[in-house]
């Protein structure tokens, strides 16, 4: 009876943390789509209400038909799409090797990671551009897939070497006494465990690179090539901040990462396979 | 293929995309900080030695950023990681609507971080926004005032937008590493007879710690470096109570077209950064050697 009874108030004490956190989480996103449904006439005068007493689709309607955002969007379903598979991949390979090697140079190699993180972005644009501009990878998309992958590769690298540093190395040990390659033991041994790593990897890099906006501005000046924070900021520079389009427009763009993040969440808890690791 | 040669094919792509997409940037941009790069002065470029440094050192301005900096990145990494560990480990128990709730969760973080800025400048706001009515009502204001623009506690503003954005990135990670643990040693420990707190402390910790660890230092690194919320948010104001360093930095290169200056500015932030990653290095050095 009594632990019945703790474990129904931990269970309730469990919803009520997650339903504050949800509350924290979605409130300023609720704010946004009440903007966003806002008639501008009524945007400051019922500023405070939690609830217009007017909604409009105007915003969006525009934002649609008005605007480049389609292809905004689909410029920004490229980047982070490749941008994430490339650096998973390359991040994958150069974590395994941190964490299984001990070689000649692997310090340096993890401090230039390190230190590449610590320059303000600002600094390096202007070098980046005269860098990339000969090559004809400004105004590219291409262009801003090898920036982000640069940039993000070594956060991703660090971080799966963390996730298989915690993968016992008996696991693979084992397989390769029973005659399986490295590469064999990898796959059916070690992928398995770090498909949570592999599925937070990949969903951190696509939304880095979904929501980047100092590069995408930088490199690429033809509407184009842009992506779609570099639209939003057409709202503020445009129409002195057209505050119901804008938030419209980022309402909008979260549609396409909820997919995603429903794609990938069950990859992310989907954890240890039954009996992966017994024996 | 020689075992002796297997780490490198590993490393050795990401090497060469970062020497020379980053590194290369890096030098160049680090090289500005001994000459005098002004865009608004054409006869500038030449070589000025340590003068940017020596005029840093005698700037006020320089000092209450560096002041801000420690303030904004203490406050905001500790609160990620406190708060995204909290909700990675209700993540981890499996419960009814998980899936959804993961879902929305990780939300925030897709926002870009300029417009997250303008919608918490928005929530902060008395004539658009909800939060300054609130605080009265809970007796933390007197009056429904704009936080952003009293000078004592402004910073906290930014900090509450960068918490929000940041916590995702915490939780995401940790959660991962949590997935990965294998269920059995809970069992065990259960069997054992070890309570919720000695499985915590004996499995769980040990097994984040790599993550945590690496997770930690990141952050603190983009965290010193991340002046959107701030521009956007306060422009380092009001009376400079917000600018911290990458904010200053910023202001110098885009609004003053000062090059040198700022990359001074972000040479200290870089050696002050590295000398924050060596003691951690040192200290997870000291920590595993001791156990």
């Amino acid at each position: 009876m009594h632990a019945r009874v703790n474990r129904s108030t931990s269970l309730l004490l469990h919803y009520a943390l997650i339903g504050l956190y949800l509350a924290f989480a979605l409130f300023p996103l609720y704010w946004m789509l009440k903007v966003s449904l806002t008639p501008n006439e009524l945007l400051y005068g019922e500023g405070v209400r939690l609830w217009p007493s007017r909604i409009t689709l105007d915003h969006y309607a525009s934002v649609i038909e008005h605007s480049q955002f389609p292809q905004f969007f689909r410029n920004s379903l490229i980047v982070s799409g490749s941008t994430a598979l490339l650096v998973t991949a390359l991040a994958t390979a150069a974590g395994y090797g941190f964490s299984r090697f001990r070689f000649r140079g692997k310090l340096w190699i993890v401090g230039l990671m390190l230190v590449s993180q610590m320059f303000p972005l600002v600094m390096i644009v202007a070098p980046i551009f005269r860098l990339l501009s000969p090559l004809g990878l400004t105004n590219s998309l291409t262009g801003l897939v090898v920036v982000y992958t640069a940039f993000n590769v070594p956060f991703a690298s660090l971080l799966m070497q963390s996730f298989f540093d915690a993968i016992p190395k008996d696991l693979e040990e084992a397989a390769m006494i029973d005659g399986a390659t490295r590469f064999q033991a990898l796959r059916s041994v070690i992928a398995p465990l770090t498909l949570p790593g592999l599925a937070a990897t990949f969903s951190f890099v696509f939304t880095a690179a979904w929501s980047e906006l100092l590069f995408a501005l930088m490199l690429n000046s033809s509407t184009a090539a842009s992506t779609f924070p570099v639209g939003l900021l057409a709202f503020v520079s445009k129409f002195s901040v057209d505050f119901g389009q804008m938030t419209a427009a980022g309402v909008l763009a979260l549609l396409p990462v909820c997919g995603f993040f429903f794609l990938i969440q069950r990859y992310l808890v989907q954890g240890l396979t039954a009996g992966a690791v017994k024996g | 293929m020689s075992e002796r040669a297997e780490p490198y094919l590993y490393t050795l792509p990401s090497v060469f995309l970062i020497a020379a997409l980053m590194l290369v940037p890096l030098l160049i941009g680090l090289s500005y900080a001994f000459r005098d790069i002004s865009l608004l002065d054409p006869s500038s470029g030449g070589f000025v030695g340590l003068d940017h440094f020596r005029e840093l050192y005698a700037d006020p301005s320089f000092w209450n950023a560096l002041r801000n900096t420690v303030t904004w990145t203490a406050a905001s990494v500790a609160l990620q990681f406190g708060l995204g560990l909290i909700l990675a480990l209700l993540l981890n128990h499996p419960f009814r609507g998980r899936g959804l709730v993961q879902l929305l969760v990780f939300l925030p973080w897709a926002v870009p971080s300029f417009l997250s800025a303008l919608n918490w400048a928005w929530l902060f706001n008395p004539v658009v926004g909800p939060l300054p009515h609130w605080f009265v009502s809970v007796g933390l204001m007197s009056a429904p005032d704009n936080l952003l623009s009293d000078p004592k506690h402004a910073i906290w503003g930014p900090i509450a937008a960068n918490v929000w954005w940041g916590i995702p990135f915490f939780a995401i990670t940790l959660l991962a590493a949590l997935q990965s643990i294998p269920r059995d040693l809970y069992e065990a420990a259960a069997i054992d007879g070890a309570g919720a707190w000695m499985r915590f402390r004996s499995i769980t910790l040990p097994y984040l710690a790599p993550t945590m660890a690496i997770t930690i230092l990141l952050r603190t690194v983009w965290v010193a470096n991340f002046a959107d919320l701030i521009v956007v948010m306060t422009k380092g104001g009001p009376a400079d109570s917000t600018q911290i360093l990458s904010s200053y930095i910023f202001t110098q290169a885009f609004q003053r077209l000062d090059f040198g200056y700022a990359s001074a500015i972000a040479a200290v932030l870089l050696i002050l950064l590295l000398a924050y990653a060596a003691m951690l290095v040192l200290l997870r050095h000291f920590l595993s050697t001791r156990n």
